[in-house]
């Protein structure tokens, strides 16, 4: 499984290297987003340092709607997903490997997302730790899950516009406690806010997503 | 072999239609039978005598005043809705593993999730009638109103996804994948107001010492009793027609056979077809 | 003894269409053979199912002795199919696509380079992405990929279709040297001319079943065409 999860891994980072989607396209889309942030709400900045939490993960979760559905088109295209099941591959591990190259996706996103924020929105970076550990988990639960639903809908006429349903609502809870455990970081939640606690909300999500992904991917793989 | 019959959503040319649609067994077969009114009648009923309790029977709260009543349908609606969701992750799952495997259970998670989408819109908008006079708004971003929000959109997804149509082996397995991982908000949803500071109350009922007593107490049970007949109606009801949606499928099986083996010139019939009297039994 | 390929009343569906209305069809090991029949026929299908790829919903189907209706994903590391689309990943080069389906399939990745070689992708195509080559150029890459896997059973569909004349002889030679080798070919072909000095059995398909088997004498005895082929040989060897 870790063998077939390393391999469509370093498929998918080496698809990445070689097109250079995620560099020229994903990553200029999502700070464009914080910018437009920005003017929607017009240079107030205590405004912006406020909310810069809540602004950096939809920014990060836009992108990496992105993100999945180029991992998913790369599967799509001219009968690679026939390939990928007649290469007798595990499910799991496919599942897995495509995982990882998100998530290897996502942590340059969100550097670049994080120094977007402290630039633009002017704000401090504190609490480093839980900072770090809420990026790790979110980015577990989101790659996790955004690859699970793009095997769902996978095939579909409709992937694209249905994708985006399928996710939105699923991930929305990784989204709200990592904005939560951002704002305790940040010094910007309200009093009483435990980021830790927050933290665990985000953590229990990205396991019971990669435990469904694992479980589910051959279900999905082998239904035809 | 027979289990393997994906039942639904043949091909059929349009005039071969008119001979699946008028073929015996499939004509005459309405959903509803003894069963069902049994059901439809006991839950009309109840519905009445909840009624007439809650409006007339029963005293006006001291703090709540006449916005109280609402109690004898809000609580009830909602519970409805879990069940929904619960019983369609549960025959979701009992569809995917392999040993109890059946479109039954595909039926029922289809017709359970349909009538809880139902329940939960319903939920939102007594929730809301709820909130403008006791909180002053119509919606706020409380986390149970929120979650409750959440897991609409979700089983909203899932229905939309079941539309998606293609092989329905394929689109049971996929969807019964997403209304089991979907399920996971239900517990999250119903413990939201214990976990965190909620505006919403905590539950009326389901505690040690409840917060309602004597006929209050009976009018709210009674009420639990009507929306759970009501909501055993509709999943029946809407499981049949599933039944008959299948059943036109299935006697499209033979007909697409014999139009797919036409298609080579040959006569249909010069080789021994064993799977065309399976499909009957 | 046991054909390699059986199926006994195989129906398949796709999207609700009986692609496959009951196909009954042995195909012994060693054997090339010509599925035949006009577009839409079932050839592909036929394909499609022994590679564990089309779902059989009623009848019987193994391959390699293994059952296709109970558990299709047993069959896949041993069969390979060359189909209509590629399979090819666009932006990956052409020795990373081979060496990727390779070790997919757990595969020795050691003979790319041969494969490569024989099938005239080396120099500047092997580090071309796929995206910038012919139609003729990915079929190579295909075909390469199946060579240097060299599965028990071949399914080809319409192998020749985009190839030039000097790689159609080289195509034709990888399938005979596979049959002396024990290999299972089985070949979609609308090129009468081109696949039937080829196969050994002519099976016509029409609606979905098969409605005629014929057994013929293959014209050439593999053994020579084997060696006259390009060093066929030392690659599949």
């Amino acid at each position: 499984m870790w063998r077939d999860a390393a391999l469509v891994g370093a498929k998918d980072l080496r698809i990445e290297y070689r097109s250079r989607v995620a560099t020229t396209q994903v990553a200029p889309y999502a700070v464009l987003v914080l910018v437009l942030f920005g003017f929607a709400f017009d240079q107030n900045h205590t405004l912006l340092s406020k909310v810069a939490a809540g602004l950096f993960w939809v920014a990060v979760l836009l992108s990496s709607l992105l993100t999945v559905q180029r991992s998913c088109a790369i599967e799509s295209a001219d009968g690679a997903r026939d390939a990928l099941r007649l290469s007798g591959l595990d499910p799991a591990g496919i599942f897995l490997g495509k995982t990882l190259a998100i998530m290897a996706q996502l942590f340059v996103l969100e550097l670049v997302l994080g120094i977007g924020v402290v630039v633009l929105f002017g704000i401090e970076l504190r609490d480093p730790a839980l900072l770090f550990c809420s990026c790790v988990a979110a980015t577990v639960g989101l790659a996790a899950a955004g690859t699970l639903y793009g095997m769902i809908a996978s095939g579909l006429k409709v992937r694209e516009t249905l994708l985006p349903l399928l996710v939105l609502p699923v991930v929305a809870p990784v989204l709200l406690g990592a904005t939560q455990t951002w704002m305790a970081a940040l010094g910007t939640a309200s009093a009483g806010t435990d980021g830790w606690k927050w933290l665990s909300l985000v953590g229990g999500f990205a396991v019971i997503y990669v435990a469904a992904g694992t479980l589910a991917f051959s279900i999905l793989v082998e239904e035809s | 072999m027979n289990s393997n019959f994906p039942e639904g959503g043949l091909k059929i040319r349009p005039e071969n239609r008119a001979v699946v649609a008028s073929s015996k067994s499939w004509r005459g077969s309405p959903t509803g039978d003894r069963v069902t009114l049994t059901l439809g009648v006991c839950a009309l009923a109840t519905a009445a005598l909840t009624t007439w309790l809650g409006l007339f029977v029963t005293p006006p709260d001291q703090v709540q005043g006449q916005l109280v009543r609402l109690i004898y349908v809000h609580p009830a609606v909602a519970t409805m809705c879990y069940a929904g969701f619960v019983l369609c992750a549960l025959a979701s799952l009992a569809y995917l593993w392999p040993r109890t495997r059946s479109r039954r259970w595909d039926r029922l998670a289809v017709a359970a999730a349909e009538v809880g989408v139902v329940f939960c819109v319903l939920t939102l908008v007594t929730g809301s009638i709820w909130g403008r006079p006791t909180w002053g708004v119509w919606w706020t971003w409380d986390p149970r109103l929120t979650l409750t929000a959440l897991l609409c959109a979700v089983f909203i997804g899932y229905l939309a996804l079941r539309r998606t149509g293609g092989d329905p082996d394929a689109l049971a397995k996929r969807s019964a994948v997403v209304a089991v991982i979907c399920v996971v908000l239900v517990p999250i949803d119903h413990e939201a107001t214990t976990w965190w500071a909620s505006l919403h109350q905590t539950s009326t009922l389901f505690r040690a010492n409840p917060l309602i007593h004597g006929e209050q107490l009976y009018t709210m049970l009674l009420s639990f009793v009507a929306f759970g007949l009501g909501f055993a109606w509709l999943v029946m009801h809407r499981y049949r027609l599933e039944v008959l949606e299948d059943r036109f499928g299935e006697e499209g099986y033979g007909l697409a056979i014999k139009e797919r083996r036409a298609e080579g010139g040959r006569r249909v019939g010069t080789q021994p077809v064993s799977h065309q009297g399976e499909i009957a039994t | 003894m046991e054909p390699v390929i059986r199926f006994r009343s195989a129906v398949a569906l796709a999207g609700g269409f009986p692609v496959l209305a009951g196909v009954d069809l042995d195909v012994a090991g060693g054997d090339v053979a010509l599925l035949r029949g006009s577009n839409g026929a079932g050839k592909t299908s036929i394909l499609r199912a022994a590679a564990g790829i089309l779902r059989v919903v009623s009848g019987e189907a193994a391959v390699l002795g293994a059952d296709l209706v109970c558990d299709q994903r047993a069959v896949r590391r041993r069969v390979g199919l060359l189909g209509h689309s590629s399979g090819l990943y666009d932006d990956l080069s052409v020795t990373d696509n081979v060496r990727f389906s390779l070790r997919a399939a757990g595969a020795p990745a050691g003979r790319t380079g041969q494969a490569l070689e024989v099938l005239g992708l080396l120099g500047r195509l092997a580090d071309a992405p796929v995206r910038s080559l012919s139609a003729g150029q990915r079929r190579r890459v295909a075909l390469a990929a199946l060579v240097a896997r060299d599965p028990e059973v071949w399914l080809l569909d319409e192998p020749h279709a985009g190839l030039d004349a000097e790689y159609r002889d080289v195509l034709d030679g990888f399938i005979r040297a596979a049959a002396s080798r024990g290999r299972t070919v089985l070949v979609a072909s609308h090129e009468a001319e081109r696949a039937e000095p080829l196969a050994n059995r002519i099976v016509t398909v029409a609606g979905g079943v098969v409605v005629g088997v014929e057994l013929v004498a293959a014209q050439q005895t593999p053994g020579q065409q084997t060696a006259a082929s390009l060093g066929v040989a030392t690659v599949v060897a």
